[in-house]
């Protein structure tokens, strides 16, 4: 029989209700490609700082449209500010694309596992970026920058469809324009005039500049991509516990009660969203899972 | 334990005792052909002298030639229809020309607010077992729904003993009964008999024994206590279905592409008949809809089922299309998951799935096919 | 020609040939050297030569009626450039422009096809090798062919 808690001694200690979205009032709106945006937001009311570790996503509300996860894209050594970069493809997200300056969207979170950048002392990392999914890897990057010697080498690979389609790329060129950084980006295909890669994402890994054996690398984009960059990084040499993605699954509460975002017998909403590798690879292969 | 009698007539002043003391009183009563739960105004509102008969997408009420008040077994709703309801506003927010108000800044915590008094009269074993399991859900993770905590904490349980078994349940399988051993204030066996017609207490907390002074009891001999054992062999024996749950977890686990689920998929409709009634399933969605003035937007909670198509959607489609990854989906969960998320099965054997499935597919029987050919 | 002979031996391209094949090839290599923004092949042009690429980048791109050039794969240090040389009608498919200043070494392959007829072994050698780049090509072509990035909405 199931051991229910001890409903006498049950004490919850909330500073704020899970369930009960924070106003947070929209200080930026920033279109970053054709269907991509950044929003800039601080917290209202006598909230001053919102802390979160790299990986986290929140609940964003939008009044009377929606709330949808959303993974947070911001630097954690920042917590005035809370950034947060998606595409604009749903209700909420297109609704969030016309929204200005002053506006207000409930926040609830941080919620979720974060990357699990402390292991990674004294290890090379690698960050292997798909898509959209550069933006939940950025507040990572962002913090091993600002410890950068407790790393090896530090290697970010980057694929998108198109030049048009690339993320932050003044950020990019700051971090590239460094020596101890290793930046690769690459488009599935372009027009004559993009002097950078063109080549699907997992093409970078054979050659790229990190030592296998004492590696940590840090995968996120379309789950065919991350299951095919695993499989690269196994040919070089990285094994199941040194790799870590970021799974996604329809999220409804986002605090493991609603049932939707199960994968297998986990929860990507607080069991996830980052995983080791070895932990879920069984079910990444089996279909409809 | 402390054991006590009291005479049918009692049953009656239990009741009013519950009233008189603040709480609503929820039990069963027939209705629409059925034996639902919900408030009772008195003793009358009871079943007395009905019973049901069970079987693979088959419910039936039948009269008995006798008075008994609990001789049928459980109906096609559970208690989470009170702790857990099937729509549930979780906050509002208003706009007016200052702007929006957000019930979050107004420092609300429900579960600070006095906890609402649920008395539930006639909860069967298994749903006991039901309910520890939605409590372990709901309030043993690392985030506790306020909303469910209100109502459970304050909740007085009268539970009661079968006295015979179900045409589908198999507790005995699943180690959920057919009698109460905890999770209760009371705990009632019915005994009716051509002399008599009386019910033999077990009392499970101090508030059940404080209550239970109202009541006009005498202690229970001997002979009531083996009465009371008797009876529950008996309910055993009747008990027409099993599962077998040894090692089930892995073999569920390992059993992902098992020729079964085809077979099984290809008569399950998906209608989610199985979620609506099981008392442990959990799942829900969330709305938020608006007036029509936009003026006040409810975030509203409803039950929802992983037997929906878009139950799995993530931007361009579902990941579960196929009624076989749903089936799949839900009976592992049930019978495997449940175990490393909650600790123990999430299927406590009521066998209500098996009577309310329209094609009446068994959950007893999908578990048995599975493994005799695992892997 | 030792310059060439120790850079062709220590790519993984060649290795496990034996002393013989190895020196053939050997004979058949050249240096070549493509300045920034030059073609190094056209689409329908004979295909003679195939390539490995020492230092530099190559775009392999498609001209297009509306778009102009796209660019469906770029290649660098390491990466062997061309294999039309080895099946019918020998000419290119794509178009090869050297982005940078690109050092190559070029084998022969009209000389290599000929010795190939002659010598079936060293021709199942070089089309096992070719085998593998072009299966390996197809994968990563299959995967930008996913569109995975999205849907434009």
């Amino acid at each position: 029989m199931a051991t229910a808690p001890d409903l006498q001694s049950l004490k919850v200690d909330y500073k704020r209700n899970p369930m009960l979205p924070w106003p947070f009032q929209i200080r930026r709106v920033k279109h970053e490609t054709e269907d991509t945006f950044t929003v800039e937001l601080q917290p209202s009311g006598d909230l001053e700082e919102f802390t979160f570790q790299p990986g986290q996503f929140n609940m964003v509300y939008v009044y009377g449209v929606g709330e949808i996860p959303i993974s947070i894209s911001g630097d954690p050594a920042n917590p005035r500010t809370l950034v947060h970069t998606t595409r604009a493809v749903g209700s909420v997200t297109k609704a969030m694309d016309k929204m200005h300056r002053g506006d207000i969207l409930g926040i609830r979170g941080p919620y979720g596992t974060p990357w699990p950048i402390d292991h990674a002392n004294g290890q090379d990392v690698v960050f292997v970026a798909g898509g959209i999914g550069l933006a939940p890897l950025r507040p990572a990057l962002y913090e091993v920058v600002a410890q950068r010697e407790r790393y090896g080498k530090v290697v970010l690979l980057y694929g998108t469809r198109t030049p048009s389609d690339v993320l932050f790329r003044q950020e990019l060129e700051n971090w590239r324009a460094r020596f101890d950084l290793e930046i690769y980006v690459t488009v599935d295909r372009a027009m004559s005039g993009w002097r950078g890669n063109v080549g699907v994402v997992t093409n970078l890994i054979s050659r790229a500049p990190f030592d296998p054996r004492n590696t940590m690398a840090f995968v996120c984009g379309p789950e065919v991509m991350m299951r095919f960059t695993t499989m690269e990084l196994h040919k070089r040499g990285v094994d199941n516990e040194h790799i870590f993605v970021s799974m996604e699954r329809n999220m409804k509460c986002a605090i493991g009660l609603c049932g939707h975002c199960q994968f297998g017998s986990v929860f990507v909403c607080k069991d996830g969203p980052v995983f080791r590798y070895s932990q879920i690879k069984d079910m990444l292969v089996k279909w409809e899972i | 334990m402390k054991n006590f009698i009291f005479e049918r007539a009692e049953l009656d002043t239990l009741i009013e005792t519950l009233k008189r003391r603040g709480f609503k009183v929820f039990g069963p009563i027939m209705r629409d052909s059925a034996i639902i739960y919900d408030e009772l105004t008195d003793a009358k509102d009871l079943p007395i002298g009905w019973t049901d008969e069970q079987s693979n997408g088959t419910y039936h009420v039948k009269r008995r030639d006798d008075a008994a008040v609990f001789a049928w077994t459980v109906g096609p709703q559970s208690w989470k229809k009170f702790l857990f309801p099937p729509i549930q506003k979780i906050f509002a927010t208003h706009r007016s020309t200052k702007g929006l108000d957000f019930p979050s800044l107004k420092k609300q915590v429900p579960q600070e607010s006095p906890p609402l008094k649920y008395a539930f009269f006639g909860v069967r074993s298994c749903e006991l077992h039901a309910i520890a399991i939605q409590d372990k859900v709901f309030l043993g993770g690392p985030f506790i729904d306020p909303l469910y905590q209100r109502k459970r904490t304050g909740a007085f349980i009268v539970a009661i003993n079968c006295s015979q078994a179900g045409g589908t349940c198999f507790c005995e399988s699943m180690n959920t009964g057919p009698k109460a051993t905890n999770g209760f204030d009371l705990a009632l066996t019915e005994i009716l008999n051509e002399k008599r017609h009386y019910f033999v207490v077990e009392i499970g907390t101090e508030l059940g024994e404080d209550i239970l002074k109202s009541v006009k009891c005498t202690k229970a001999t001997e002979e009531d206590i083996a009465t009371v054992k008797n009876i529950t062999e008996k309910t055993v024996k009747q008990i027409s279905r099993s599962l077998d749950t040894d090692n089930l977890k892995n073999i569920l686990y390992q059993s992902s592409e098992h020729p079964r689920w085809e077979r099984t998929a290809a008569l399950c409709l998906t209608c989610a008949n199985c979620t609506m009634v099981c008392p442990t399933c959990f799942c829900a969605t969330v709305e938020d809809v608006t007036d029509l003035a936009g003026k006040q937007a409810d975030r509203i909670r409803k039950w929802d089922s992983c037997f929906t198509l878009d139950f799995s959607y993530i931007h361009g489609g579902s990941v579960r299309t196929t009624a076989k990854a749903r089936y799949r989906q839900w009976m592992t969960h049930k019978l495997a998951s449940w175990v490393d998320q909650f600790g123990s099965f999430g299927c406590v054997g009521c066998g209500r799935c098996i009577t309310w499935c329209p094609v009446g597919i068994d959950i007893t029987e999908e578990a048995r096919a599975i493994r005799e050919n695992h892997p | 020609m030792e310059d060439l002979k120790n850079i062709l031996s220590e790519h993984p391209f060649f290795k496990g040939l034996d002393e013989e094949h190895f020196a053939l090839i050997v004979g058949c290599a050249s240096n070549v050297r493509i300045d920034a923004g030059k073609m190094i092949f056209r689409e329908g042009e004979e295909a003679n030569h195939f390539y490995l690429i020492r230092s530099g980048k190559v775009t392999l791109q498609l001209m297009t009626p509306n778009k102009g050039p796209v660019i469906i794969e770029t290649l660098d240090e390491g990466d062997i450039l061309g294999w039309s040389w080895l099946v019918p009608p020998y000419t290119w498919h794509f178009d090869a422009k050297a982005l940078e200043l690109t050092r190559m070494i070029a084998l022969d392959g009209k000389c290599l096809r000929n010795k190939c007829e002659n010598d079936h072994h060293l021709g199942y050698e070089l089309l096992k090798r070719f085998a593998d780049i072009i299966t390996k090509r197809l994968a990563s072509t299959r995967l930008q062919l996913l569109d995975i990035y999205g849907d434009r909405s």
